[in-house]
């Protein structure tokens, strides 16, 4: 065991005692918790920004809205319902289409009106909220996602994350979904998470729950060596996220869309560590780098160089 | 991040932390183990009386402190009576008074007495009794300047003189001279008497005492009588059954001198039992009173001089922190999921009331039970408030049927589920329901196995009787446990479970 732990320090493999106390908690001030733990907020400083996000229908935000529901979506075939400070993927529902009796969801399943509105009043009651606080639904843009995941993902939407850390793009990765996960992008969920080489945009290695896969155990495709669209414009829009909050540490999600290109879905102030498991690689190394050239690197291109130079796979 | 104030306050915390515990316990002689229980007596007199319609007055000897017995608390107990306390030379005195007493009177004299500490025989010197000389008729005089003279040729000091004394007044072929001065059948007293006169026509200070032996429960405990004798300035006590220097410990002086223990005017029929019971109080409150009694500045701080029933409630809550840090090593430095942070803890709080097999077993079943009706009622498409609200009722309504069930069936333990935190419950089966629903069964469950079994080891831990001890009597360990969990807090090495997690990661 001792063996193990060695190796994994010499790979700089990081824990979440070590994420916690040594970069969430120097880096990222409480105060700007409330700037990516809202979306909506998130989104509305992105747009300022002009960073791309996914649109927004509309917002419903006390009970009495939920009745109107279905004339805030009559006009949109498909969209997105989620909760505005959910965490971890949850209470997102993706409706893809319509049928006679209500809304069809991506994976096939059929929702009536009756029981999206109580999703939706869920949501605000704070069922998935962090904390159990009274939220807002959002209804947004559903991504039509790129043709270059089309053979890799299993319903849902892939998505980008990268983690920046002092607006250096250190780590990043692609999530799959899978049949097991339901469409979702989550890892915990059964998502497949594909690492990315920083300095290229090619996927490398990937994991499905713990076990290191070659291709997608739905389509059969290879997962590796796949080249991820718009990559150095996602690095940069990375970047720029670390001053678009001021948090140090910090995990961005992108979607890529068909026609709209990079759409910033969120960021996490507590990014989860699977994604060292997907990038067989540890975070520990390139943060303590991030963290000794911190002053030369001042602005978005120094950063993104500096990432690709060093974190190249 | 600098991690140097956290270990600064740290050691400060830990060092106060320790050298108080170590100046309790080696300089204070605090109890280090639970066990340890002081012998306290409790002491009645039980007087007894006919009133005569009259002024009743009674004088009554009364314990005084000595070297051997601390006296920690003391009760007079009367109806209507008048009370003063008098302290004499050898004595000291209760005077009871009033001015009509008929009928039978009660009253009562209660005294808890604590053994302090072992010392030879020699009692407090700082009274010499002025001991009259005794009147002996001629025949008695002579027998006793023979008897003087005889053992004086023999012995060296008062000790040897007195142990010589009580050979030949024990020997059971007595002299003529001895026969002559204890007369017929003669009892313990009367020889005790007879030795004391002799002493003190031999001109050394001597007196009888009296007490009773505090080694069994007795209902009406006999009277004592020792003799002590004055030797270079200390009361040494003699054992007159067979004339050695000594007293045992478990002796109880009660008064000293001839004097009848009491002595009743205006009333009749004048009765008293002496009642004695062990109480077995661990020896934390007692020496908690005896530090009040000495006056001692440091207990008088402490949590042993609160009230009894105050004190039993931080025994209980002085274990939380370390169920807390329990807690934090098993889900920081272990990865134990649980659910809620301090759930557990709380859950272990309740286990102290159904002990740990029925706390388990119960709390599984109003969780279950709890967890079925919710899935129902996600089916009824609740609003979430309403929701938790009706799993708040449903898990009363299990717990009112648990107990009315096992009670119907005879097991009292059962009945115990009323402990436990309903709010607590309702909050696991909802979150146990939603874990369930978005992540599967198998994580609802090993969180809520996590829960239980972490609820489970701090009940083990709270409820040592060595934990609850020690920060209970050492509370400033809690500056220990404190720095312990602050170092704690900067951990930044892998949880147990991370290794697991990231093995993948370890291989070539």
């Amino acid at each position: 065991m001792l063996a193990l732990v060695s190796k994994l320090r010499q790979r700089g493999v990081m824990g979440i005692n070590q994420r916690n106390a040594e970069f969430m908690l120097p880096y990222n001030p409480r105060s700007l918790y409330p700037l990516v733990d809202d979306k909506l907020l998130t989104k509305r400083l992105a747009e300022k920004a002009g960073i791309n996000v996914p649109e927004l229908y509309g917002v419903i935000e006390i009970e009495r809205q939920v009745r109107d529901l279905p004339s805030l979506l009559a006009s949109h075939r498909d969209f997105v319902v989620k909760p505005s400070q959910g965490s971890g993927g949850k209470g997102i529902i993706v409706i893809g289409g319509r049928s006679k009796n209500g809304y069809r969801k991506t994976n096939g399943v059929l929702l009536g009106e009756h029981e999206l509105q109580h999703h939706t009043s869920n949501i605000l009651s704070g069922m998935y909220s962090l904390g159990g606080q009274p939220d807002k639904a959002l209804i947004e843009y559903r991504v039509q996602f790129d043709p270059v995941f089309e053979a890799i993902s299993y319903l849902g939407v892939p998505d980008v994350r990268i983690i920046v850390f002092l607006g250096v793009p250190v780590m990043a990765m692609v999530r799959l979904p899978t049949r097991a996960s339901d469409g979702k992008a989550n890892l915990h969920q059964g998502a497949i998470g594909a690492g990315i080489d920083v300095a290229t945009g090619r996927t490398l290695s990937a994991v499905w729950y713990n076990d290191v896969i070659e291709e997608h155990p739905d389509t059969g495709n290879p997962v590796r060596d796949v080249v991820i669209p718009h990559w150095p414009r996602l690095l940069e829009l990375a970047s720029q996220c670390y001053e678009l909050t001021g948090l140090g540490y910090q995990g961005v999600d992108f979607v890529l869309d068909r026609d709209r290109g990079p759409l910033m879905l969120e960021l996490n102030a507590r990014p989860g560590l699977n994604i060292q498991i997907a990038n067989h690689a540890g975070l520990y190394h390139r943060l303590r780098r991030v963290q000794q050239s911190r002053a030369s690197l001042t602005d978005t291109r120094e950063r993104i160089a500096f990432a690709i130079r060093h974190f190249a796979a | 991040m600098n991690n140097r104030p956290v270990y600064v306050i740290a050691v400060v915390l830990a060092m106060a932390g320790l050298l108080l515990f170590l100046y309790k316990w080696l300089v204070l002689e605090y109890p280090l183990l639970p066990k340890a229980r002081a012998e306290i007596w409790n002491i009645e007199a039980h007087v007894v009386f006919q009133g005569k319609g009259a002024p009743a007055k009674l004088e009554f000897l009364i314990p005084k402190e000595t070297r051997r017995y601390l006296i920690i608390d003391e009760a007079f107990i009367s109806r209507g009576y008048g009370l003063n306390t008098r302290t004499g030379v050898n004595n000291r005195e209760a005077i009871w008074t009033t001015r009509t007493a008929s009928g039978r009177q009660d009253i009562y004299y209660r005294a808890s007495v604590r053994f302090v500490k072992r010392s030879d025989s020699a009692e407090s010197s700082r009274e010499k009794s002025i001991s009259d000389k005794p009147e002996f008729d001629d025949a008695s005089a002579h027998a006793a300047t023979a008897l003087i003279e005889e053992i004086r040729s023999r012995s060296s000091d008062v000790s040897s003189f007195a142990i010589q004394l009580f050979q030949h007044l024990n020997n059971e072929k007595p002299d003529q001279n001895v026969d002559l001065l204890l007369g017929q059948n003669p009892g313990q007293v009367k020889r005790i008497e007879v030795a004391v006169s002799i002493l003190q026509a031999a001109d050394i200070p001597a007196r009888m005492v009296h007490g009773v032996l505090l080694d069994e429960y007795r209902k009406n405990a006999p009277l004592i009588q020792w003799l002590q004798v004055y030797d270079r300035g200390v009361w040494r006590s003699i054992d007159p059954a067979v004339g050695e220097v000594g007293i045992p410990d478990t002796y109880f002086t009660w008064w000293r001198g001839t004097d009848p223990l009491m002595r009743l005017s205006g009333a009749d029929d004048a009765d008293v039992a002496i009642s004695i019971s062990r109480s077995d109080q661990p020896a934390l409150r007692s020496f908690a009173e005896q530090n009040v009694a000495e006056k001692d500045g440091m207990p008088r701080f402490s949590l042993l001089s609160l009230p009894i029933e105050t004190q039993l409630v931080y025994r209980i809550l002085l274990t939380i922190p370390v169920g807390a840090l329990l807690l934090v090593v098993l889900r920081n430095v272990i990865g134990v999921k649980t659910f809620g942070t301090f759930m557990p803890i709380l859950i272990a709080l309740a286990f102290r009331e159904t002990q740990l097999v029925w706390g388990i077993v119960l709390f599984s079943l109003v969780v279950a039970l709890g967890l079925s009706v919710r899935f129902y009622l996600e089916r009824l498409k609740l609003l979430l408030v309403p929701r938790l609200a009706s799993v708040l009722i449903v898990v009363v309504m299990l717990m009112v049927t648990l107990s009315v069930l096992s009670h119907a069936l005879g097991l009292e333990r059962g009945l115990s589920v009323a402990l436990f935190p309903m709010v607590i419950m309702t909050m696991t089966i909802e979150r146990m329901s939603i874990v369930w629903e978005e992540r599967g069964a198998n994580e609802a469950l090993t969180q809520g196995s996590g829960s239980l079994v972490v609820a489970a080891l701090a009940y083990l831990l709270m409820t040592s009787n060595q934990v609850e001890h020690l920060v209970f009597v050492f509370s400033e360990l809690l500056l220990v446990l404190l720095a312990a969990t602050l170092l704690l807090g900067r951990y930044s090495g892998y949880r147990l479970n991370e290794l697991v997690r990231f093995r993948v990661l370890g291989k070539d």
